[in-house]
């Protein structure tokens, strides 16, 4: 098992917020609007160097989604912010007709998604975000994993032509990519080569899937560990050459069961190659309030239930 | 342009309209007529456009609109109005009229960017979305100094859509002085008169309390008002307050039949209707 380590803990919405940083000085075309969540999103540096470039919307998502359509009608790269769960279902029809369909080049960029929002408990812990993005027809989507990785994905999106969906979260994570990465937007990351078990995760689940590899590694098991960050396009390619070698995969996200990657990938098996496969997602369940490592465990999100999900679907192979 | 001369476009216009919903059995000649005269007199005489014309002799159309007044239609329903209008203007041929609400065609049932039609710059349909989408061009203007206005017409049934309110206190508080918001005042949606459905009540006055400036055009089936209403409405703008107009129109206005009522909202007309509406239209562009 590939060693990684970090030396600090940084939330990825502070990636999202310091590639914004870096965007308003370097890209003329990049503006930002927020639904009076500025402080959440870490976007004040590149309010404040740039105030004609940013638009405080109020409390008003739909017309958020709508302005950010048409700063990009003008030729602008917007990227309109809010909590994940106010910037996806709660203006799914916006998003559908004014951005998706009408094919503008917004990148909607949401924190505080899944579980480790923590306290403030279900009401704002999307968890069906992806597989509303995914089911949308002409957008892509992203859920980076670390502070690194959110940046530089945030970067790679000012010069990706078209709707997209850029998740991240609240909760301080490890650091452990590499901080001058170039961010491929549906291109999988080989966190770790192996050849019993194929881990793919995506998000705040990576660093567990990593965890879970090294216990797994003691016992006498080489995990590969995929990072998809894009939910879609899926890179297809890399899971399948993946799973043809192993044989069996666990899908990790903070994501419900339905619809998300797991659903994704088990969607890339069904036509392709089959494979058995378990699921490290919350199970038609809402969440609820609590710290963020207890939400976790309690949903069964942790790199302990990888384990166990990777010895399991390994037990299932023929 | 003369008024008889946007006239005489309107009437041809009205034709498209009947002729289209006619040829595929569906689609919303109600309102489509009732606007007829406002898109008219925008495309054709109020609205700076591009004029230059490039592959097959119709007008270049550029999606960011830089230097262009922009027009942008929310209540997407009445998209026979808007393609007969783009068609005539030049955006494309008028032949391709024919192809409306049909399989493979660019002028789906409602507007979209989808199919690449020249002319539109947004999808609409769902209700409630032009005027957010017209802040942010407008905002896109002022970011490129470009002191041209952006225009954008909803129906008055739409006004119960909630995200309507969440634009309308926007545009003020942020100054939005280059956006003209056009309401259709018919008095009518699908279950029936407004007042009825759900009484918007002193829209006027909501919008002036939103901070807007507002202003009606009392006859918005007359050429004459309507042309008039909207070069008082250029004088009033970029004074940092957006502007509403309360565009009173009839619901099928042109056709006798169509008129006075809820009914030919999202209604075809058959043959024997068909005739009857054409013989009040007179042709004076040549039909498609």
């Amino acid at each position: 098992m590939k060693k990684y380590t970090y030396t600090e803990q940084k939330d990825t919405r502070s990636g999202f917020g310091d590639g914004m940083t870096e965007l308003g000085r370097t890209n003329p075309k990049v503006v930002t609007l927020c639904a009076d969540l500025v402080g959440s999103l870490k976007t004040t540096t590149f309010i404040k160097e740039n105030p004609n470039r940013f638009f405080q919307t109020g409390i008003a998502e739909a017309n958020m989604m709508g302005i950010a359509a048409g700063l990009a009608i003008g030729g602008y790269i917007p990227y309109p912010t809010t909590f994940a769960n106010f910037g996806s279902g709660r203006v799914y029809d916006q998003i559908r007709q004014s951005i998706a369909y009408s094919d503008k080049n917004v990148k909607i960029a949401v924190s505080h998604a899944g579980l480790t929002l923590g306290e403030d408990g279900a009401t704002h812990q999307i968890l069906e975000d992806l597989a509303m993005m995914r089911a949308m027809p002409n957008m892509t989507v992203i859920n980076p994993c670390d502070y690194n990785q959110t940046k530089a994905a945030t970067l790679a999106l000012a010069d990706h032509v078209g709707p997209a969906y850029l998740r991240f979260g609240r909760p301080v994570v490890p650091v452990f990519t590499d901080p001058d990465q170039k961010f491929e937007i549906g291109k999988a990351w080989m966190v770790n080569e192996g050849k019993d078990v194929s881990i793919f995760a995506t998000g705040h689940l990576v660093w567990e899937a990593i965890l879970a590899g090294e216990i797994l590694a003691e016992k006498g098991i080489d995990a590969e560990i995929i990072n998809i960050h894009t939910i879609k396009p899926l890179d297809t390619a890399a899971i399948l050459k993946s799973v043809r070698k192993t044989k069996c995969v666990v899908s990790c996200e903070e994501h419900q069961a339905n619809g998300g990657l797991g659903d994704a990938i088990a969607q890339t098996l069904a036509t392709n190659f089959l494979a058995p496969q378990e699921y490290i997602a919350v199970k038609d369940s809402f969440g609820e309030s609590g710290k963020p490592s207890e939400l976790m465990k309690k949903y069964g999100l942790s790199s302990s239930n990888i384990v166990e999900a990777a010895l399991k679907v390994i037990s299932r192979k023929q | 342009m003369q008024i008889k001369e946007l006239a005489d476009i309107a009437s041809q216009v009205r034709r498209d309209i009947v002729r289209m919903v006619h040829g595929c059995n569906s689609g919303h000649p109600g309102g489509s007529l009732g606007c007829t005269d406002l898109l008219v007199a925008l495309y054709f005489q109020q609205m700076k456009i591009n004029n230059r014309r490039g592959k097959g002799g119709h007008l270049t159309f550029k999606m960011d609109g830089n230097g262009e007044d922009i027009f942008f239609l929310s209540n997407g329903h009445i998209s026979p109005l808007f393609y007969s209008v783009l068609a005539r203007r030049g955006y494309f041929d008028p032949a391709e009229l024919a192809t409306f609400r049909k399989l493979n065609s660019r002028l789906q049932g409602h507007p979209t960017t989808h199919e690449h039609l020249p002319g539109i710059r947004v999808a609409s349909g769902s209700l409630g979305q032009g005027m957010s989408v017209a802040i942010g061009t407008a905002l896109a203007k002022k970011l490129n100094g470009d002191d041209k206005l952006v225009y954008v017409l909803m129906g008055d049934g739409e006004q119960q859509e909630g995200q309507v309110w969440e634009a309308a206190q926007f545009a003020p508080h942020h100054k939005v002085d280059n956006l003209v918001a056009i309401i259709d005042f018919n008095g009518q949606q699908i279950d029936g008169s407004t007042n009825q459905v759900m009484n918007n009540r002193d829209l006027k006055a909501k919008y002036k309390a939103f901070g807007w400036k507002t202003m009606d055009i009392k006859a918005g089936n007359d050429m004459e008002e309507v042309v008039k209403g909207l070069r008082k409405a250029k004088r009033l703008m970029g004074k940092g307050e957006p502007l509403m107009i309360l565009l009173h129109t009839e619901m099928g206005a042109g056709v006798d039949f169509m008129m006075g009522s809820h009914k030919w909202h999202g209604v075809a007309p058959n043959d024997e209707q068909l005739a009857a509406a054409l013989a009040q239209l007179p042709e004076t562009l040549g039909d498609y």
